[in-house]
């Protein structure tokens, strides 16, 4: 898989904070940031996840000119989509070696893992796949590993 | 205000409910702040009419998120070295989450006091959406 280059950046951490409901001003007030004891704005510890935004083939992402599976003037803009869930996160791991800081240019390298499979009562016959992403920094130090699991689901997912 | 290993037992735990009433816009903001767009997460049309859900759901990513809130307010920043969880149930629009770190070991590994936490989140209704563990250094 490609590397991606994810640049760390003050107000992608400000955003993300807020997303989370987390006022903690080590994500957004520099000043009060450099008297903690973490020296400086660091990114909270799921930050990561914001790497989708640097990738250029996300297939979450609407792109100009493709259609989009969502709704517009009907409720999928892409026909014949099965009515399936599709891919769901089952785990989501992460080892840090630092934390993440803005001005960080973080390179992400993201390898499959393991695959397996798993019958379910609420949603049928279960595939996981692992991805395992390293990152590393600007001088090309690992400053966190992250694991993911998705699964896709037989059907969505039965809620009683 | 990091944790002191003096201070600290196994069995101590910490709680915090990390989000009330989960609006559809808090869930659409981490779709715009992650670049996860899945309309399953910001699409009723989509997720209601095609991919047969009740209604869309939150990232598993955002209850992470909130979880980690929890876990950074009693830890400390800059303080994790690793952070996992599992999603075992979906997170739905107007629910209420509490999240809770237990310390399971507190431990020493080349001179530097770590802390091994279980970790829970639950809805309104108990039930369980994120189960994980982390781990932490902390002060002796």
């Amino acid at each position: 898989m490609a590397k991606i280059t994810f640049p760390v950046e003050a107000t992608h951490i400000m955003m993300f904070a807020r997303a989370i409901g987390d006022t903690n001003p080590v994500y957004h007030d520099a000043e009060a940031a450099k008297k903690s004891e973490v020296g400086g704005v660091i990114a909270p510890p799921s930050f990561a996840q914001a790497v989708a935004q640097f990738d250029p083939e996300y297939h979450l992402r609407p792109k100009p000119g493709q259609k989009w599976f969502g709704s517009g003037k009907t409720p999928s803009g892409v026909e014949g989509k099965p009515a399936s869930s599709g891919g769901l996160h089952a785990e989501q791991h992460y080892e840090y070696i630092r934390p993440l800081r803005p001005g960080d240019v973080l390179t992400a390298e993201t390898n499959p893992g393991k695959v397996w499979e798993r019958e379910s009562k609420r949603a049928g016959k279960l595939t996981f796949r692992e991805r395992v992403t390293e990152y590393r920094d600007q001088n090309g130090e690992l400053v966190m590993i992250a694991r993911g699991v998705g699964v896709t689901t037989e059907r969505p997912v039965d809620q009683g | 205000m990091a944790l002191k290993a003096s201070a600290l037992k196994v069995g101590d735990s910490h709680s915090e409910c990390v989000v009330e009433n989960l609006s559809r816009t808090q869930i659409v903001q981490y779709a715009g702040v992650s670049g996860d767009y899945n309309p399953l997460h910001t699409d009723e049309v989509y997720t209601t009419q095609v991919a047969g859900y009740p209604s869309v759901f939150a990232h598993g990513m955002l209850t992470m998120g909130l979880t980690s809130k929890m876990l950074t307010n009693y830890v400390g920043d800059g303080r994790l070295t690793k952070f996992g969880v599992r999603f075992t149930n979906q997170v739905w629009p107007g629910d209420t989450l509490t999240s809770t770190a237990t310390v399971e070991a507190i431990r020493e590994e080349g001179g530097q006091m770590l802390a091994d936490l279980k970790l829970s989140t639950v809805n309104q209704d108990g039930k369980e959406v994120v189960s994980g563990s982390a781990t932490a250094r902390i002060d002796a």
